[in-house]
């Protein structure tokens, strides 16, 4: 149980950063002159805001435990409401665009690596390495620009309050999640093809995988159950890895394709140095990264035998 | 395992009867710098219930005849460009891979030389046996589970019902090679290629798993093809011997024969170059070595591809090359003396 001590080192070291940083939720209100300077100073004091870095992080951490997140500075609300309201958006859209990525990256990572060098491995090989030399805001304004601009298929502003019922509001919540979940997709999918496929290539000229064949096991059975099952271990670990990258590359694209996710609720929080939303969309974050190192280590126990958790 | 299936497995071979015939197998490799002729037209013949021994120094051709047999070659770069491998009657080289796959292990079984990585380190060592005897025989998982169990007793690993459910990681080197001794033999094959299955493991070990292929042979009846480069893994288990130097064969003879009365220059190097403990404590004599390497396979020299390390090279050898010929009964020899 590494998490643990991990979450509270990341939140010491965010509450720190965030608490050295340069800005100052009140600066709007030092430049206005209807506002006195001990009205501010009396406001800073009444948050809390003038005491040392410790008491506030302690005071902070006891808050948070008690499920205290505190409210934004700038629009009043609490800090769970609003993460609780954007989080589900998120988790859809990366959770969409990681599945869409992983059904890419296996069957054609693994497809291209049993016929290495042919036709079929060179186009992979290409289109993977456009794909993950693209980056996602580039690729995002081409998808805007194609389907919205020029076809008019797809919208390009992603919609909350969508007032269909029934059939109706799944239809438009699929549509206007095809552009982010694409574009995210495509671009992890180009890279874990590649991954894949060195991955897939390194387990093929094992001698085990001979024995298999040895055994006259049908190629099919030597590749799923002797190649894939023993190549997947890199490529969890990978997948794992990359999770802290993921999350950034959504927060661009959310960005792009106006998804109201806690991805943009962070860039905008930082703009207005809003720190209690900062330091608790962060923290999500991070608390997501070390969920998905967790489960990435059972997975990894359970397909490498090699490794055990005593 | 029970009484009947025993008797079952132990059904008497009919010596003398041909099983394995190969001949004139030519396997080439295509690589950056031209093909390799790593088996030039080689013949061996292995008959029911015996044991012949292929000897040879690295890179003579040996494995890639084993592993053509089974045609577990990577073809690309490899193909068989000449030859034929009669196996009880029927050639294997023109066959489908569906029809290759119903002769691997159930017919012909395959051990391996690296024992620490021919098992798949992510199944338990029963799951991988079982696997076999499912794949051939079709048993339930629970039949199979119980033959991979029986397997295991029979190659004299302890607590086998146990050991059935551990990873290849928890068994040593020498017990690993048994392991894939138990899935070579688990669906009864009639031939068994053991290809330098000692050379990765300790002395003692090796002695211990020579023993086994003896002990399993005799017990189940099946021809043993066993490529070595060792004359000392020669004497103990063979009863013919089938010498190879850079992609043919030099030499074939019963094993008394070979060691009484070496004809080829070559084998009668390789006799000299093993260490004689006993004369080596007393007399400080120098291992006698055969000068010089393994000629290229890549455009091997016109003649006697043993000419440039012969210590007898005439004129005659670097012209043209000797025919396998008998020199006596059941002695054949490449050499012009």
């Amino acid at each position: 149980m590494i998490a643990i001590p991990s979450l509270l080192g990341i939140s010491v070291i965010l509450f720190t950063v965030l608490a050295l940083a340069p800005g100052d939720p009140f600066e709007e209100l030092a430049t206005n002159p209807a506002i006195p300077p001990e009205v501010r100073m009396q406001l800073r004091a009444s948050l809390g805001m003038d005491d040392p870095i410790y008491i506030r992080y302690f005071r902070w951490l006891f808050a948070m435990l008690q499920g205290e997140w505190g409210f934004s500075f700038v629009s009043r609300i609490n800090v769970d409401q609003l993460i609780l309201q954007r989080l589900p958006t998120t988790l859809i859209v990366i959770g969409s665009s990681q599945i869409l990525a992983l059904a890419i990256a296996l069957p054609v990572g693994v497809l291209a690596a049993t016929r290495p060098y042919s036709i079929f491995d060179q186009v992979v090989n290409t289109l993977a390495f456009v794909g993950f030399s693209l980056p996602t805001f580039f690729t995002g304004l081409l998808f805007i620009m194609f389907f919205s601009i020029w076809l008019g298929w797809l919208p390009f502003v992603y919609n909350t309050n969508i007032t269909a019922t029934g059939w109706q509001w799944w239809w438009e919540h699929i549509r206007q999640s095809i552009m982010p979940v694409l574009v995210l997709g495509l671009f992890q999918g180009a890279a874990w093809t590649r991954f894949v496929r060195s991955a897939v290539l390194d387990v093929i000229r094992l001698d085990h995988v001979t024995t298999a064949r040895a055994k006259g096991l049908p190629e099919g059975r030597v590749t799923t159950r002797h190649v894939v099952r023993n190549a997947l271990i890199p490529v969890v670990t990978l997948v794992a890895l990359q999770m802290p990258i993921v999350f950034g590359g959504a927060i661009v694209t959310e960005q792009i394709f106006r998804v109201p996710g806690i991805g943009s609720l962070l860039i905008s929080a930082i703009l207005a140095n809003d720190t209690p939303v900062i330091m608790a969309v962060t923290f999500v974050f991070a608390c997501l990264v070390i969920f998905f190192n967790l489960l990435a280590d059972i997975i990894y126990g359970w397909l490498d035998p090699r490794i055990s958790y005593r | 395992m029970s009484a009947s299936t025993t008797e079952a497995r132990t059904a008497p071979a009919a010596v003398g009867q041909r099983l394995l015939e190969i001949s004139g197998l030519k396997v080439h490799f295509r690589t950056d710098d031209g093909m390799v002729r790593a088996v030039d037209g080689v013949d061996i013949g292995v008959d029911r219930g015996e044991t012949v021994c292929v000897v040879g120094e690295s890179g003579c051709g040996k494995t890639v005849t084993a592993m053509t047999v089974l045609k577990l070659i990577a073809m690309p770069p490899g193909q068989i460009v000449a030859g034929s491998i009669m196996f009880e009657g029927r050639d294997i080289v023109p066959m489908t891979p569906a029809q290759m796959r119903a002769i691997r292990s159930k017919q012909i079984g395959i051990v391996f030389q690296e024992p620490m990585t021919s098992l798949n380190p992510v199944y338990t060592v029963g799951h991988q046996i079982a696997e076999t005897v499912r794949h051939h025989e079709g048993l339930s998982k629970k039949a199979a589970y119980e033959r991979a169990a029986d397997m295991l007793r029979l190659v004299n690993i302890p607590s086998p019902q146990r050991r059935v459910h551990d990873y290849p990681h928890q068994f040593s080197g020498g017990m690993r090679q048994r392991v894939m001794i138990a899935m070579a033999l688990s669906c009864n094959p009639k031939l068994l290629i053991a290809d330098e299955p000692t050379t990765a493991l300790d002395v003692t070990i090796q002695a211990q798993i020579l023993e086994l292929l003896t002990e399993m042979k005799e017990r189940l009846g099946m021809a043993v093809m066993l490529i070595t480069h060792a004359m000392g893994v020669v004497a103990e288990t063979a009863q013919r011997v089938v010498v190879m130097y850079a992609g043919k064969v030099v030499e074939e003879a019963r094993v008394e024969d070979l060691f009484a009365n070496p004809r080829h220059p070559y084998t009668q190097g390789l006799i000299r170059s093993i260490p004689r403990i006993d004369l080596a404590a007393t007399t400080h004599t120098r291992l006698e070595a055969i000068p010089g390497t393994v000629p290229s396979l890549l455009n091997p020299p016109k003649g006697c591809r043993f000419a440039a390390r012969c210590r007898y090279v005439t004129e005659a050898c670097l012209a043209a090359e000797p025919p396998l010929v008998e020199k006596a009964p059941g002695h054949k020899a490449a050499c012009i003396l």
